[in-house]
């Protein structure tokens, strides 16, 4: 029924004031260089550019028209898509998170329930499955999510492939090594920037400087071998 | 300071393809051996197995070993070795440790010439050691029977030690535990817990690709590329698993409902 046509990573904002978030800036950069090999994902710095956080479905609303704008037939005959604008269906902006997040929404005065009903009704929700997590269950647990539930794509993740952002700081703060979890480029990214080291200035935040080193010290941790 | 044993890791295996998490096997080794404050781990190798063990969809040797060659690009401490898979003869795996073993301790004797461009040396410092790493699911098949001489059993984890990284289903203490000759060598038994669940499976790899499946990120970019050009693993390849010898061939998935597999 669906041709992807495109895909957004988009950071969150300094704002949310999440534990040990790394400026924004560094993590839109990690993410371009993850995304230097793939010919479909791109990052967008909208969100992070606002002054301040802003709910999920502002920001679905935002690229839902962005992409309306960008496919309409008054920006010219070249769009470099296989869309053709006139007789195909309208495009659609999915959501697209882990099990995990699924669940999040039953967690009271987390989301405003227009938002959800909004999100499953007007946009879309693809839903990759998580260890640990039912999302059947979790959608049957919701009326708003219920009714939607046409709107609502599962998807198998048949490799259990359990890498966090959580364990990938843990790991790095302890000098321990985190290659083949991420991409090379983000790896020698965070080294020479410092972040998510014990001794960064800010937890987080490292360094605006290109090429320090980080120091692990001591002859008992491994050093970290170099992409 | 009591100097460190230097030590050397020996993965054996299809490697049919080489995935993310094989590579991962070695990282956390390494860390866990120098978290001991013990070893000081100089080096990795990975042996794929000879064509003549026969198992199912084995693509052909030269292609595993070009695989494991493109995917070690960017580790600057293990190595691709090919005595095993260029012997006449399937071996056991007793015979491969014995091989590298040999070659190791010759690599760093004094006879060799000062400059051997280690971190070792030779003199003062503890002989070095080749362990075999693998995954516990591997620790398990000790317990098959028929499948391991116990002599050799013996010979791994006396002569050589082991280190078993952890796999989601594995208890490699109990492994460990019902064996009389693992547990009177379990001070040469490292088990190494694995906190990132990573259960990349060739077997899934392989059977992703026949349906035209995406497993970028599940193994390096250039080694999908090389699949790709080869044609390996496709439900149509000539010998299922054996694909090309050129370059060059394109992967023609087919149909408008299967997603193009992203060029890497």
């Amino acid at each position: 029924m669906y041709q992807v046509i495109g895909g957004i990573i988009s950071p969150v904002n300094d704002n949310y004031k999440k534990k040990d978030l790394a400026a924004a800036h560094h993590r839109v950069a990690m993410v371009q260089l993850a995304l230097q090999m793939s010919d479909w994902i791109r990052v967008d710095t909208w969100e992070c550019e606002q002054a301040q956080w802003m709910e999920t479905v502002k920001v679905l609303r935002h690229h839902h028209h962005q992409l309306l704008r960008s496919l309409s037939p008054e920006e010219g005959p070249d769009q470099g898509t296989a869309v053709s604008p006139a007789p195909a269906a309208a495009p659609e902006l999915k959501f697209l998170c882990g099990a995990d997040v699924l669940k999040t929404f039953q967690t009271p005065n987390l989301w405003k329930d227009e938002h959800i009903q909004e999100i499953v009704e007007k946009f879309g929700l693809v839903c990759v499955g998580r260890a640990g997590h039912d999302p059947k269950a979790y959608i049957m647990g919701s009326p708003i999510l219920r009714r939607y539930q046409h709107n609502i794509h599962l998807v198998r993740e048949p490799v259990q492939n359990e890498i966090s952002a959580t364990y990938i700081r843990s790991a790095l703060g302890q000098g321990q090594s985190v290659k083949y979890l991420l991409p090379d480029a983000v790896i020698a990214y965070i080294k020479n920037h410092n972040l998510y080291s014990r001794d960064s200035p800010q937890k987080g935040n490292g360094t605006r400087n290109s090429g320090a080193e980080t120091g692990q010290g001591g002859p008992a941790t491994a050093p970290l071998s170099s992409p």
